[in-house]
């Protein structure tokens, strides 16, 4: 007992530090200049697709390479629905993500006919062939994009300081909303099935998880938050344009450094890997092709010594989840 | 209007020699491993950069160069699949998808930094504009020809080595059951690091058609892969011959679609892909 006690400051301090950090969050509009609080912008929606990657990989065993489809799908859907349909701006951010949750549905024919590895490269061709496909849309700009119209961009904000504040509250509203979903999730009785099915997939099938409807449930669950992340990196970036808008480095690549380094199965992981990705973006942004290099290699490194990412080797010091989404066995 | 379809039909047949040549390594590795390398494409390209520093740095003929280049590649795959590959085999499918991935984005990355973001094409002399004259305008190049030939015969070679050889029985005993083969004495990380090396090979080979035949630059390897990953599911996996039969759907598929519009080829190809596997999941030669 007094070695429990001992360590149990550790979650504590953890649970301290991300209670900081969520008061930071809240107060970034006050805190930061408009340059600061986009780049914060940015990186809430890497954490929502990260949350999802990491959702997808690291319970629903879909490991997916084709995230950045359902992103892009989401921005062209956005422009779509705003400016060609004539949508309220404000509405048309949730039908991009309904629209992304549309695509999702006859992807599932393709992505859970194949396993395993063949997965990861299925996705990958259907995420080309939604950005090969969204190229040939005369509408869209065909090859070259196009930019929001002004209005629209006005409708967020009449100057780029109310603009940019009010980007940020929505995709600070989308990463909570995203993470306490997926937490919610994660503690219904599906994630308890998802929980067994990272342990070990066939004793979850065993004791009678519903291993295909569970990873169903995480396929349809993830594409939506990832069209909404999607409008809200169009309102950013101003413009869709087929490699832009549907960018692997961005939307796929980012994320699975993110995650494999933050701690793939974890709660914790995305958003330490957010942390850890931010702070290399920023000194090693110098260094051009090599920061990647940087990236890959750390990843592969920790696949081989720690699969579970930096929060695995905190794990081990720290006796508990910060963010526990495990039940606690009752007590006798 | 019929010669003309005809015509591209043939072209596409030809193209998918190419697409073949790419495919049946990554058919290798996924009929004796059980796993997809995803930097498949970008070690494919590796090699390709390395024939252009030895063919325009040093004034090497191509076929020298690939000559050297091959046992290099053989080694390469060998320490590949030894000393990176083989620690994460055994474990979930999340790990070699994520050190292949990791390899991938590494290769891709190097090469930007080492060689620039130009698209690069290593001369291939005369051979490269011959061409075979069959009336009904109908032309053959003799080098998409030389290309065919050449996937055609690789193909019936690896499929005589794993069938017919001591070494491919060992390695088909190693893949069929690792634990019983290494009670009966095979060193199965040895005999899939040979594999590896033999894939290694093949990406010699291709590297070697591919940078004669189409521009690369250090990011082609990812669509690389996707026509060969396409190429092998469409024949079904571990099947040689069906990988083969993949590449030439998704050849004349590209052909066909570049007649409507130079940017439908790529799409044309993903979009017969996906209509053939849902049609037939298992591929047209499954083992």
């Amino acid at each position: 007992m007094t070695s429990l006690t001992g360590k149990l400051p550790l979650v504590a301090i953890g649970r301290g530090l991300l209670g900081l950090l969520l008061a930071m969050l809240f107060a970034a509009p006050w805190i930061f200049d408009p340059a600061e609080l986009q780049i914060l912008t940015e990186l809430l929606c890497l954490l929502v697709l990260a949350v999802m990657w990491n959702l997808l990989a690291g319970y629903a065993d879909i490991v997916t390479i084709g995230q950045h489809g359902f992103v892009g799908i989401g921005c062209y859907a956005f422009y779509g629905f705003v400016v060609l349909a004539g949508v309220d701006p404000y509405l048309a951010i949730p039908l991009a993500g309904l629209t992304s949750l549309a695509f999702a549905i006859p992807s599932m024919v393709v992505v859970f006919r194949l396993r395993a590895a063949y997965l990861a490269v299925g996705t990958w061709v259907l995420a080309e062939v939604m950005m090969l496909g969204a190229g040939k849309i005369n509408a869209f700009g065909a090859g070259l994009g196009v930019s929001l119209p002004v209005s629209v961009v006005r409708a967020f904000g009449g100057n780029i300081v109310e603009r940019f504040t009010t980007i940020y509250w929505m995709s600070l509203a989308l990463a909570l909303v995203a993470m306490g979903a997926t937490y919610a999730l994660m503690r219904s009785s599906t994630g308890i099935g998802l929980t067994a099915m990272r342990d070990d997939e066939e004793a979850a099938g065993t004791v009678g998880v519903n291993l295909f409807r569970a990873r169903v449930a995480c396929f349809l669950w993830a594409a939506p938050f990832l069209g909404l992340a999607g409008a809200l990196i169009t309102l950013q970036k101003l413009r869709v344009a087929p490699a832009a808008s549907f960018s692997i480095i961005d939307w796929t690549v980012y994320i699975i450094f993110i995650v494999i380094i933050g701690g793939v199965g974890s709660f914790e992981g995305p958003i330490i890997g957010t942390l850890v990705f931010f702070l290399i973006r920023e000194y090693l942004q110098g260094w051009g092709v090599w920061h990647f290099i940087v990236l890959g290699a750390v990843s592969i490194a920790m696949v081989l010594i720690e699969p579970r990412g930096i929060w695995g080797l905190l794990r081990r010091i720290v006796p508990g989840d910060l963010i526990p989404v495990s039940h606690k066995p009752p007590r006798r | 209007m019929a010669g003309a379809l005809a015509n591209q039909i043939i072209q596409g047949i030809l193209l998918g020699g190419l697409y073949a040549l790419f495919a049946v390594g990554l058919s290798l590795s996924v009929g004796i491993m059980r796993f997809v390398n995803i930097a498949h494409g970008d070690l494919i390209v590796l090699v390709s950069f390395v024939l252009l520093s030895l063919t325009s740095k040093l004034g090497l003929p191509l076929v020298l160069a690939t000559a050297i280049v091959l046992p290099i590649t053989f080694g390469g795959g060998y320490l590949l699949q030894r000393l990176l590959l083989q620690r994460v085999l055994g474990q979930s499918v999340l790990a070699i998808v994520l050190v292949t991935f990791g390899l991938s984005v590494i290769v891709q990355n190097a090469l930007q930094g080492t060689y620039g973001a130009d698209t690069r094409l290593i001369p291939g002399g005369d051979i490269v504009t011959a061409t075979i004259h069959l009336g009904g305008g109908i032309n053959i190049g003799v080098l998409p020809l030389t290309i065919f030939m050449s996937a055609v015969a690789l193909v019936f070679a690896l499929d005589r080595l794993l069938y017919r050889t001591r070494l491919g029985a060992r390695i088909r005993a190693v893949s069929d059951n690792v634990a019983s083969a290494n009670l009966v004495g095979l060193k199965s990380a040895h005999i899939y690091a040979v594999a590896m090396g033999i894939v290694g090979v093949t990406m010699g080979i291709s590297a070697a058609f591919m940078a004669v035949s189409t521009n690369f630059d250090p990011t082609s390897g990812p669509s690389r892969l996707l026509v060969a990953f396409e190429a092998v599911v469409l024949g079904g996996l571990g099947s040689l011959w069906g990988t083969l039969a993949g590449g030439i759907i998704v050849g004349v598929a590209q052909s066909i679609g570049a007649q409507f519009d130079a940017g439908w080829q790529l799409l044309a190809g993903h979009l017969v892909f996906l209509a053939v596997f849902l049609l037939r999941p298992q591929g047209l030669f499954p083992k």
